[in-house]
């Protein structure tokens, strides 16, 4: 078990390996009980949460979720998250290592009227992940709910807010269930699929499937000191909608273009490039890992780093440092690997 | 094993008159997760006790090897260079990752079962 953010996870049940190929070929459990879950509700939620994130939630009907970002004034990421749009208000799910900075910061913001509760420790919330996640779910009539779709329904006889949403680009659900039941549905899930294939998946095959996808850790990928645009996340940034925290300084960053880009390296067998490795080109520092891993799927390490922008292309050769020593390795396209999700992001990308 | 000896970087060695075969513990492979590469000298070089001689990569992390006895490599696991998961699977037998021929005696901060068991204890949380 290690800590993460505050909470003791498997790093893996059996083996990253075998978890890492679950959620690829068949499909894989998480439990991501973790994530800070809160409830935005009162008069104007609407207007405020637009002043919050940078996406456009004006296109959201009941039912629909979208990713998002949280930036401060200097449109640095305080965080990334995922905003769901429910009839009786909104619902959004953070990180778990800046949950109490989140809510403390969207409770600063909030105008009187406006309840955000914290309901992180009464609901669990798993995902269940891989291109067989909807067939070996014990759950009925899910074909036609789209990708970052959600609604109520039965999961294993249990009553579940289910959501087409993930973190491993596969398609798959994320189930929000009350605390003193999700142990029941965790069960069936694993249960209902032994035969298929389906494993119980741990932070390291979270990890390696996100990565591979490309899906940035906020942490690792971002943080305060990183800009949507630099992150490759500029298409969450809606400044057209109106002013919103950061949009100023958005705009200035948009219109000179981010000095910082993040791009895809891959490196020979053994040589994993770690967060906070330097990425060298024609003998100088160019940028730094911000998260490195084994693929097992791939067959090869990947990474994501940091880089001056428009300083390389796709097939470009660097060189990353491997346990203090240099390494070559080679630039190439984002994601690593496509999985079965239907879309990258939500129905409302542009 | 009675006489399987371990360090308190958590490697294991048996020892077999001049022989001496050398690996990682099972506790070691569980907390690394599983294992993608190792670097590992060739025969013929000579190690300390408590010498640095590869490195071990898993998923996690990289950690570095330490010879726990003195003596000259006579064998590598070359199996480990295509099939490093056997680290994670064998540990104590498949896994092994070198041979040497002893130098001089056996260290005298060597751990027996009893006492390295008392190490992971208090690491583990």
């Amino acid at each position: 078990m290690v800590d993460f953010g505050g909470w003791e996870m498997p790093q893996q049940y059996t083996s990253i390996r075998d978890e890492h190929f679950a959620v690829r070929k068949v499909a894989g459990l998480f439990d991501v009980s973790h994530m800070g879950r809160f409830r935005i509700a009162g008069g104007s939620s609407l207007d405020f949460l637009q002043h919050l994130v940078t996406n456009d939630l004006g296109p959201l009907v009941h039912g629909q979720a979208q990713y998002n970002l949280l930036c401060n004034e200097g449109g640095g990421i305080i965080d990334d998250l995922v905003v769901y749009r429910g009839s009786e208000g909104f619902f959004a799910v953070v990180n778990a290592s800046n949950r109490e900075r989140d809510l403390k910061w969207m409770q600063e913001q909030a105008p009187p009227g406006i309840e955000i509760e914290d309901r992180t420790f009464e609901l669990g919330l798993l995902a269940f992940q891989g291109p067989r996640a909807q067939e070996l779910l014990p759950a009925e009539g899910l074909e036609d709910l789209p990708y970052f779709g959600f609604r109520g329904g039965d999961v294993a006889g249990i009553h579940a807010l289910i959501s087409r949403t993930g973190y491993t680009g596969e398609d798959g659900f994320e189930l929000f269930i009350n605390s003193d039941r999700v142990g029941e549905v965790w069960d069936a899930i694993l249960e209902r699929g032994q035969e298929a294939g389906v494993l119980p998946a741990g932070l390291g095959a979270r990890d390696a499937t996100r990565l591979e996808a490309a899906l940035r850790l906020w942490g690792n990928d971002m943080d305060e000191t990183v800009n949507p645009y630099e992150a490759g996340l500029g298409w969450t940034v809606k400044l057209g909608k109106g002013s919103f925290i950061g949009s100023d300084a958005l705009q200035k960053i948009k219109a000179e273009g981010p000095r910082r880009t993040l791009i895809g390296l891959k490196t020979e067998a053994g040589n994993i490039a770690r967060h906070g490795a330097a990425v060298m080109s024609g003998g100088k520092r160019a940028g730094v890992i911000t998260s490195g891993t084994h693929s097992f799927f791939l067959g090869y390490p990947i990474a994501l780093a940091m880089v001056e922008a428009g300083t390389f292309r796709v097939g470009d050769r660097v060189v990353v440092e491997v346990r203090g020593r240099e390494a070559p390795a080679e630039v190439v396209k984002l994601p690593f690997y496509r999985g079965s999700a239907r879309s990258a992001a939500s129905p409302t990308r542009s | 094993m009675a006489d399987r000896r371990y360090t308190k970087t958590h490697e294991w060695v048996t020892v077999d008159g001049k022989h001496a075969t050398i690996g990682i513990t099972d506790f070691a492979q569980s907390q690394l997760g599983d294992v993608v590469f190792l670097e590992l000298p060739s025969s013929g070089r000579k190690l300390t006790a408590r010498e640095t001689f590869g490195v071990v990569e898993s998923v996690k992390a990289a950690s570095d090897l330490y010879s726990p006895v003195a003596g000259r490599i006579t064998e590598v696991n070359e199996k480990l260079a295509s099939r490093p998961e056997l680290i994670n699977s064998d540990p104590y037998g498949e896994g092994w990752i070198l041979k040497l021929d002893l130098a001089g005696d056996l260290p005298p901060d060597l751990l027996d079962e009893t006492d390295y068991k008392k190490v992971t204890e208090a690491s583990a949380h």
